[in-house]
């Protein structure tokens, strides 16, 4: 694989994505050629390879030109360390932090060495993701206070003081603590404090059977779920060699785009009532509402859970149903376009949405901002588009793209993105091949792995799994773009005001338990 | 001119939402489920008056229940019209909606919240995670990041199991859980 000047030695592991095992110092250098190139860093995350004769490791996956490049570096076994990413990919700061938090891989010559993940579950010393990890008896462990102590970086100053919120917010979102420090109204500096959902997930892949493993995959972010799924069932397939139905491929299409379409509409609504436009709030959640209602009438659930197993889907789109989603698609197209026009008259929702937390095209590059954040700010990737995999390579994915970056670019993506998803579903829908929807897996006969790559509604979906000789997960590393998109909403809401944060955090929408875990 | 267009559509629109469902007393954890269902209405009255105000409290889940709980403020449900209020501090509730499994990163906040909460005060734990049943009530149980069920944590009124439960199911449980005098 040529990258900048150089070639490096990667061999194709599935549609668009290569694989290179290099040594720590190459590793630099490859993130320099990516980098150099035009590249992003996607995730990092570390492995405990002792029981496989190795040490630990740790894994990037870089974006480049030509597809996903996923690199990894043996680390020692008794003093694991990799030299920082940091430095080049601001975004890789905070997993390397959760890396070393759960693993004890260090990130030689890291700026930023607070914990992430780890508030006070478990203590310093132990690494939960190391194989040889043996968890408290009896919950917490005793000598550990019960509130998490975290260093928060503090503005001094005349007139600066700072609000706290969180983790328990107000309205019915996702916990995470918000340190906001002001001068009257505006915002100085935003620092989060997230991982209060950790919920282990990782560690409940090991030794897990391959089924079971959709299931926890589709939960690692509930609103995600079929990007999960798919993302788990591809990297599932690629490491057992497996080729699943043609059917099949089309039908999990459909399912990301009925999964993008119900989240687009939800943030629809709620972008209005936080303008106080509780009209938008109302009419969109009607919309969303009549789509799960269709969804779970013809797959038996309303957000498509468990749908995708390994091997394909577990449940058919029958003619007749066909027609029925067809019919709504259409008329949710119809009513939407009714109700942008209302939004683009509402003079007071676009004064709210206009120049609001802006993430200028310069700035997303250069921090990673990725997704749909991402291409409301010029950073043109949408994976469906660029890199597809069966069936988007037969389908011509128009991808959307702004350049203010403010919440009304966000919005216009949205809109935009739920028109192509109409339109795309309506495709899919006529063109679905006939077929079984499911085939069984190859047989595993020694270790092996794979890297499922999906665009989901939020940005991309990667989940990178390793089997072991025994048939089950040895481990699974899934990764939310909110990972990369998080910090770049710290830097967003900067000369705002505080008011404002709602509606800027709600542009965004990000994940806490899918960064968590 | 947005005026006009909102008006119109809204009209167009019409009404959208449905009756009520029963309460669902299967779902209380304790068995005292004695009450006729056509003495609900009046139990719920009698307790609170004319309104019942709830906190939520995601306690670590997975994202999938706020789904649904969002979907219930939609114009379907019509919450509000029966009288149930999501308030923003646990200080000026009845009833605390928990969701997913307690992750111990989460622990001190989700029993300090209960405590905040005045007396007579009610849990309902949503779905599988939080009542600790079903496939993802076993997938998410006790582990070095998690307490598990909700009722390990804080005393627990009324499960409502599902992943996610759907709308309905959540409103039926809630009115479960206010139809137990304390």
């Amino acid at each position: 694989m040529h990258i900048g000047e150089q070639d490096w030695h990667l061999n194709p592991l599935g549609t668009h994505i290569w694989r290179g095992v290099f040594e720590p110092g190459q590793l630099l250098a490859l993130a320099r050629g990516v980098k150099d190139a035009g590249g992003q860093l996607l995730a990092l995350w570390g492995s405990d390879d002792r029981h496989l004769a190795g040490g630990f490791s740790v894994h990037v996956v870089l974006l480049t030109s030509q597809g996903l490049a996923w690199a990894s570096c043996a680390l020692d076994a008794e003093t694991p360390s990799y030299p920082d990413l940091a430095h080049i990919f601001p975004q890789a700061d905070r997993m390397q932090r959760a890396a070393f938090d759960l693993l004890g891989i260090r990130a030689e010559g890291a700026v930023d060495e607070r914990k992430w993940l780890r508030h006070n579950a478990w203590s310093a010393e132990v690494f939960p993701l190391r194989k040889d990890f043996v968890a408290p008896v009896a919950g917490r462990e005793s000598s550990l206070a019960a509130v998490d102590g975290y260093p928060f970086i503090r503005v001094e100053g005349d007139g600066v003081h700072e609000i706290p919120v969180g983790p328990i917010h107000a309205g019915t979102i996702e916990p995470g603590h918000f340190r906001f420090s002001i001068i009257g109204d505006r915002i100085l500096r935003l620092e989060q404090r997230l991982g209060y959902t950790h919920q282990g997930v990782e560690k409940r892949f090991e030794g897990m059977d391959l089924e079971a493993g959709a299931k926890l995959a589709g939960r690692v972010s509930g609103d995600t779920h079929i990007g999960f799924a798919w993302a788990y069932s591809m990297a599932v397939e690629t490491a057992t060699t497996s080729v699943i139905p043609p059917r099949a491929a089309w039908l999990r299409a459909l399912f990301l785009e009925i999964e993008r379409i119900a989240n687009h509409l939800g943030d629809l609504g709620y972008l209005a009532n936080d303008v106080a436009l509780s009209f938008g709030f109302m009419q969109f959640w009607r919309l969303k509402e009549d789509w799960l209602r269709l969804c779970a009438e013809l797959f038996g659930h309303r957000y498509l859970f468990d749908c995708i197993v390994p091997g394909g889907v577990g449940v058919d789109l029958s003619a007749e149903g066909g027609r029925q989603l067809v019919a709504l698609a259409r008329r949710i197209e119809a009513e939407t376009r009714e109700l942008k026009a209302i939004y683009d008259e509402h003079a007071t929702l676009q004064d709210r949405f206009a120049n609001t937390g802006i993430c200028k095209p310069e700035m997303a590059a250069r921090l990673g901002l990725t997704g749909l954040p991402g291409r409301a700010s010029a950073q043109a990737w949408d994976a469906r588009a660029q890199f597809p995999q069966t069936p988007y390579e037969q389908l011509q994915v128009n991808m959307a793209t702004q350049r203010k970056g403010d919440v009304l670019a966000r919005a216009e993506v949205r809109f935009a993105e739920v028109y192509e998803s109409l339109r795309l579903l309506r495709e899919i829908v006529e063109r679905l091949p006939a077929g079984a929807i499911h085939t069984p897996l190859a047989p595993v006969e020694r270790v092996c792995e794979g890297l499922g790559w999906v665009e989901g509604w939020r940005g991309e979906v990667l989940v990178a799994v390793r089997i072991g000789a025994d048939g089950r997960l040895d481990r699974v590393h899934p990764h939310d773009p909110s990972w990369q998109n998080w910090p770049l909403l710290e830097v967003g809401v900067l000369g705002n005001i505080v008011p404002d944060f709602p509606l800027i955090n709600k542009s965004f929408n990000l994940s806490y338990s899918g960064q968590d875990l | 001119m947005a005026t006009h267009l909102i008006l119109k559509k809204i009209f167009k629109t019409g009404f959208v939402s449905e009756p009520a469902p029963a309460p669902d007393l299967t779902m209380l954890t304790a068995d005292q489920a004695t009450h006729e269902q056509n003495q609900l209405h009046a139990d719920i009255l009698k307790v609170f008056g004319q309104a019942v105000t709830i906190r939520h409290v995601d306690a670590g889940s997975c994202n999938g229940c706020e789904l649904e709980i969002h979907a219930l403020g939609g114009p379907h449900y019509n919450i509000e019209g029966l009288g149930i209020k999501f308030a923003a501090s646990p200080r000026h509730v009845d009833v605390l909606l928990v969701t997913g499994p307690v992750s111990r990163n989460l622990e001190v906040a989700l029993q300090r919240t209960y405590d905040a909460t005045p007396e007579p005060k009610w849990v309902v734990a949503m779905g599988d995670c939080a009542g600790g049943c079903g496939m993802a009530g076993a997938m998410f149980g006790e582990n070095y990041a998690s307490c598990g069920k909700i009722s390990n944590v804080i005393p627990v009124d009324v499960e409502v199991p599902g992943c996610p439960p759907t709308p309905t199911a959540l409103l039926r449980g809630i009115l479960a859980a206010v139809s137990r005098p304390k």
